[in-house]
């Protein structure tokens, strides 16, 4: 296999004291190098989750795992602390929704992005300030030499989104993990920064799984489009037929409901109801209770994933 | 210090509250919590103990707090009708104990509650209304914040002449600062949300909204605060006491005793050490209950 | 009680809302004295007209101002300059009506669905607050309260009694907009009110939100960041940059055919829902410039492709093209600009 990563039927638990929330319940998808993964989902959808769970974000006390994780063929499940240091940061970047709490406000942007080449390459204390300048010419951060200098706080926020980037691909990883990074944008500032996403990406044939709540966003950026519920993929396909042909309820209602061009003085689409509550396991289908198309059996058992072509997956009953 | 990887924050895992089955009050669910905290449990028992006994104390059978014996001096713990001694005037140490919890809390309890009061009233004025009277009332709070709290207290006790009622009084002046700032700071807080803002925008007078939309939100912290001065409190006005400031004998009060029993330390330290262990046990309570409570009520579900 | 239900006074072609001139700079930092404060400048010179019944889409960046647009028109802050006149009364002038007059006929939606509900008060204490504030009996506003909850699509059995916590965010802006309708307002302004939803029930809301406005005759000011929901909802749209008007006219016009160039980035920012026809090129670079120090003559020349000298020498006046209003010297016949065309249509 050539994958890049592999998830295998993962399950994320959180415990606390008050309850036990299932924020994933059984996610698989692969990825392949150079390829982008959009995971499409409203909050508590568990997209986030997922996402972290592949570097083992969460507080290890209270998050119970199980599945498997496989980043180019090791379980990430299973490393220790060794390896788990080196798989973060090295082998797997992560950008994040909000860059200021990315960076630590009392150092400079530059130290920062040096001291991690150095960390993961060993490289001098100049060679890594080259390294880090190089790196911001890269992300198209005007110049880039004062900018090293400046700390987080006296940077724009498109600014320091392309600045975390930078970071990010430091250590030339072949696995990008994006939550969210443009959400806190302004229009104008977040189509610049999707388009150097995927650029970036082509350049150096990253994996890339980005998650966001935006159908807008993923379609401009990903090859495949995720979407979840309630903490399973419901549908996973190419995004040509995710955006022209969508298979499940869920993922249809989601792009009727989202308001587009052309669509004034019509009537929305809304899906009724809201998402549920994660704290029980359901018996059947998670979206039954909102779904306009329920059938009894529906709510006997959880339905599986099935392919209704050569790359279109659906988790549900009516799906061809 | 080293830089930490700067992209691996832990993010808080925890979806949004759902709705629960039964509706529940927000002091209702603090209730709950408070009752699965075994520690703050045990210290609110002790506490009611405590003060249910100095409360009681002429009710309780014990000796004479007063009474005086020169042939019983320093009797140790455990002696026959004496269980837990005599003082260095041969009066009974358990009748003392208790009674002089009555002083003892009295004058922890009184000036924090006087404190919550006026310096309450000052950090919400302050908070809500901001602008002017803000900077008016904070600058003359600051003044007095420039000085530790135990000196002030020892120099205003001093100024104004040993007494209880000094003493209240002194202690009073030392804890308004520190409640008007947190008071001031929580108000602010709460004066910052939308909801504030909504009520404003409904017309209502400035009054209903303190009375509906602010006092509820700030009386919780304000009174977690106030609880755990009140150990202070009792560590003060003992301190006072033992420097000749507050109290004065034959009446019994932890903090005296422990001055006046400091010349048995080497007959009898165990002895000597009982109006300190009293002392340590309240205070401690008072502060491990404020965490408690803090903790309980630092939930948003 | 109906004495509540403000009239019309003016007639259909008075204006419900005139806000003239307003203006709002916040100082920033600076000694105790004062002395080397900056301010920001986050409206400047705003001049704009609500009609009855229509729905004013505001859209523009962070930090342009459309926040502070919002509160001022309900006067929860104060202007600096610039008057209001609301149905014909001027707004705190010794002829006009008060404040407290116009916040009952005018209301607010916030966005921050948590932060805008108090966490001590039950849902059903959150509406009756302001009716009671207003001197409503009990009896009637718990009626009032029921009335208003079932107006929003929540069940008022069920809801009256619950806290904020306990609800969804959807749940609890609808507690929002039944609140802001608790004194039966005559215009609402809605401040970013469904951006913090997610899509499948923000169109839930904005369903209700026509629904609502056709049902009770209300007039909307809908501030949005959200291009695509401004569409949906206005019939006029005003486009904000760095605390001024860009450019301001019908919804079809704005969309259909922008005039300003900023407008125009605007537009062609928002992502494309087609596979087939990504964004090649992003369609202006760089960050809104911090409302602090904004640029000179016009604040958009600093990221405008079409900026030449008279740009930055002179402001440009928000001047009628016919279809729409545009604050741009390519829209200006005559103002130096190059481009400058008689009757709009700037070159592309």
């Amino acid at each position: 296999m050539s994958d890049l990563l592999q998830v295998r039927d993962l399950h994320v638990t959180f415990k606390t004291p008050d309850r036990t929330v299932h924020a994933v319940n059984g996610v698989s998808f692969e990825l392949k190098r150079g390829e982008t993964l959009g995971i499409l989902g409203e909050s508590g959808s568990g997209k986030s989750v997922t996402l972290r769970s592949i570097l083992r974000l969460h507080p290890e006390h209270r998050t119970r795992w199980s599945g498997s994780i496989r980043m180019e063929g090791d379980e990430v499940l299973e490393m220790g602390s060794r390896a788990l240091a080196d798989l973060r940061g090295r082998r797997v970047a992560m950008i994040f929704q909000e860059p200021a709490t990315a960076f630590d406000p009392v150092f400079t942007v530059g130290q920062q992005i040096a001291e991690t080449i150095r960390r993961h390459t060993g490289k001098s204390e100049t060679d890594a300030f080259k390294r880090a300048k190089e790196l911001l010419e890269l992300v198209r951060i005007p110049s880039p030499a004062q900018r090293l200098k400046a700390y987080p706080h006296e940077m724009s926020g498109g600014m320091r989104q392309r600045a975390m980037i930078a970071l990010a691909l430091s250590c030339n990883p072949s696995l990008l993990l994006a939550d969210e990074p443009t959400t806190a944008l302004d229009a104008t500032v977040q189509i610049q920064v999707l388009l150097l996403i995927r650029e970036l990406q082509r350049e150096f044939d990253l994996g890339v799984i980005f998650v966001t709540h935006d159908i807008g966003v993923a379609v401009e950026v990903s090859d495949r489009i995720g979407v979840m519920y309630a903490g399973k993929i419901v549908e996973l396909a190419g995004v040509e037929q995710m955006v022209d042909a969508p298979q499940h309820p869920y993922s249809r209602g989601l792009l009727a409901s989202t308001v587009h061009d052309g669509m004034r003085g019509q009537r929305l689409e809304a899906i009724p109801g809201a998402p549920p509550d994660l704290a029980e396991v359901p018996t059947g289908c998670s979206f039954a209770p909102r779904c306009k198309f329920v059938r009894p059996d529906c709510t006997t058992a959880p339905p599986s994933l099935r392919a209704t072509g050569d790359t279109h997956l659906v988790r549900c009953v009516l799906a061809a | 210090m080293a830089i930490q990887t700067p992209s691996f924050e832990l993010g808080s895992p925890l979806v949004q509250p759902t709705a629960a089955s039964a509706s529940r009050g927000y002091w209702q669910s603090v209730a709950r919590r408070l009752r699965r905290d075994p520690v703050t449990l045990i210290c609110a028992g002790t506490l009611i103990l405590i003060v249910a006994a100095s409360l009681a104390a002429p009710w309780l059978g014990l000796a004479d707090p007063y009474k005086t014996s020169m042939i019983r001096r320093l009797l140790p713990l455990g002696s026959p009708n004496y269980l837990l001694g005599t003082d260095e005037l041969g009066r009974d140490m358990l009748a003392r104990l208790i009674y002089g919890g009555r002083l003892s809390l009295f004058m922890g309890v009184t000036p924090v509650v006087c404190a919550l009061l006026i310096g309450g009233l000052l950090g919400i004025t302050a908070g809500f209304l901001g602008g002017r009277v803000n900077m008016l009332i904070m600058r003359v709070m600051d003044v007095f914040y420039a000085f530790p709290s135990v000196l002030l207290a020892i120099s205003l006790s001093g100024a104004m002449g040993a007494g209880t009622e000094n003493t209240l009084l002194s202690l009073t002046l030392v804890f308004i600062p520190p409640v008007c700032r947190v008071s001031e700071s929580v108000t602010t807080q709460v004066r910052g949300f939308d909801f504030v803002d909504a009520a404003r925008a409904s017309g209502a007078g400035t009054l209903t909204i303190v009375r509906v939309h602010v006092l509820g939100n700030v009386l919780g912290p304000i009174l977690v605060y106030a609880t755990s001065l009140i150990s202070v409190a009792i560590i003060l006005a003992a301190g006072l006491s033992f420097l000749g400031l507050g109290v004065k004998p034959p009446e019994p009060e932890w903090g005296l005793m422990l001055n006046t029993l400091r010349q048995a330390i080497y007959v009898n330290p165990v002895l000597a050490a009982l109006p300190g262990v009293m002392i340590f046990i309240t205070s401690i309570c008072f502060n491990l209950m404020s965490d408690g409570l803090r903790a309980a009520m630092d939930v948003k579900a | 009680m109906d004495t509540m239900i403000p009239v019309d006074r003016g007639g259909p072609a008075q204006p419900l809302l005139l806000a003239t001139g307003l203006r709002k700079h916040f100082p920033v930092g600076g000694g105790i004295l004062g002395r080397g404060r900056k301010v920001v400048r986050a409206v400047d010179d705003l001049t704009l007209s609500v009609a009855k019944g229509e729905t004013l889409g505001v859209v523009g960046e962070s930090g342009c101002g459309k926040s502070t647009v919002a509160r001022l028109l309900i006067r929860l802050i104060k202007p600096d300059r610039g008057t209001m006149v609301l149905d014909g009364d001027p707004v705190d002038e010794p002829h006009g009506i008060t404040v407290n007059e116009l916040r009952r006929q005018v209301q607010m939606v916030f966005q921050d669905s948590y932060a805008s509900l108090n966490p001590r008060l039950t849902i059903g204490e959150t509406l009756a607050f302001a009716p009671k504030a207003h001197g409503l009996p009990a009896a009637e506003a718990r009626e009032r309260v029921r009335d208003l909850l079932s107006k929003v699509g929540l069940d008022p059995n069920n809801y009256a009694e619950r806290y904020p916590h306990e609800l969804s965010g959807g749940q609890r802006q609808r507690v929002n907009i039944a609140r802001a309708l608790a004194l039966r307002p005559r215009l609402v302004i809605l401040d970013e009110a469904v951006s913090a939803l997610d899509k499948s029930v923000e169109a839930q809301v904005l369903n209700m939100l026509v629904d609502l406005k056709s049902e009770l005759g209300l007039t909307y000011v809908f501030i949005s960041h959200d291009l695509n929901v401004v569409q949906y909802l206005s019939d006029r749209v005003l486009v904000m940059y760095l605390g001024k008007i860009v450019e301001l006219g019908p919804v079809e016009a704005i969309y259909g055919n922008p005039q300003h160039p900023y407008t125009r980035a605007l537009l062609s920012a928002r992502p494309s829902m087609d596979p087939r026809k990504r964004t090649k090129e992003a369609p202006i670079q760089g960050d809104p410039p911090n409302p602090i120090d904004p640029p000179s003559g016009c604040r958009f020349r600093t990221r405008c492709p079409f900026a030449e000298d008279v740009c930055a020498r002179a402001e440009p006046a928000l001047s009628d093209t016919g279809h729409q209003s545009v604050a741009c010297h390519m829209s200006i016949a005559g103002s130096g600009h190059s481009k400058a065309v008689r009757g709009g249509a700037a070159a592309a």
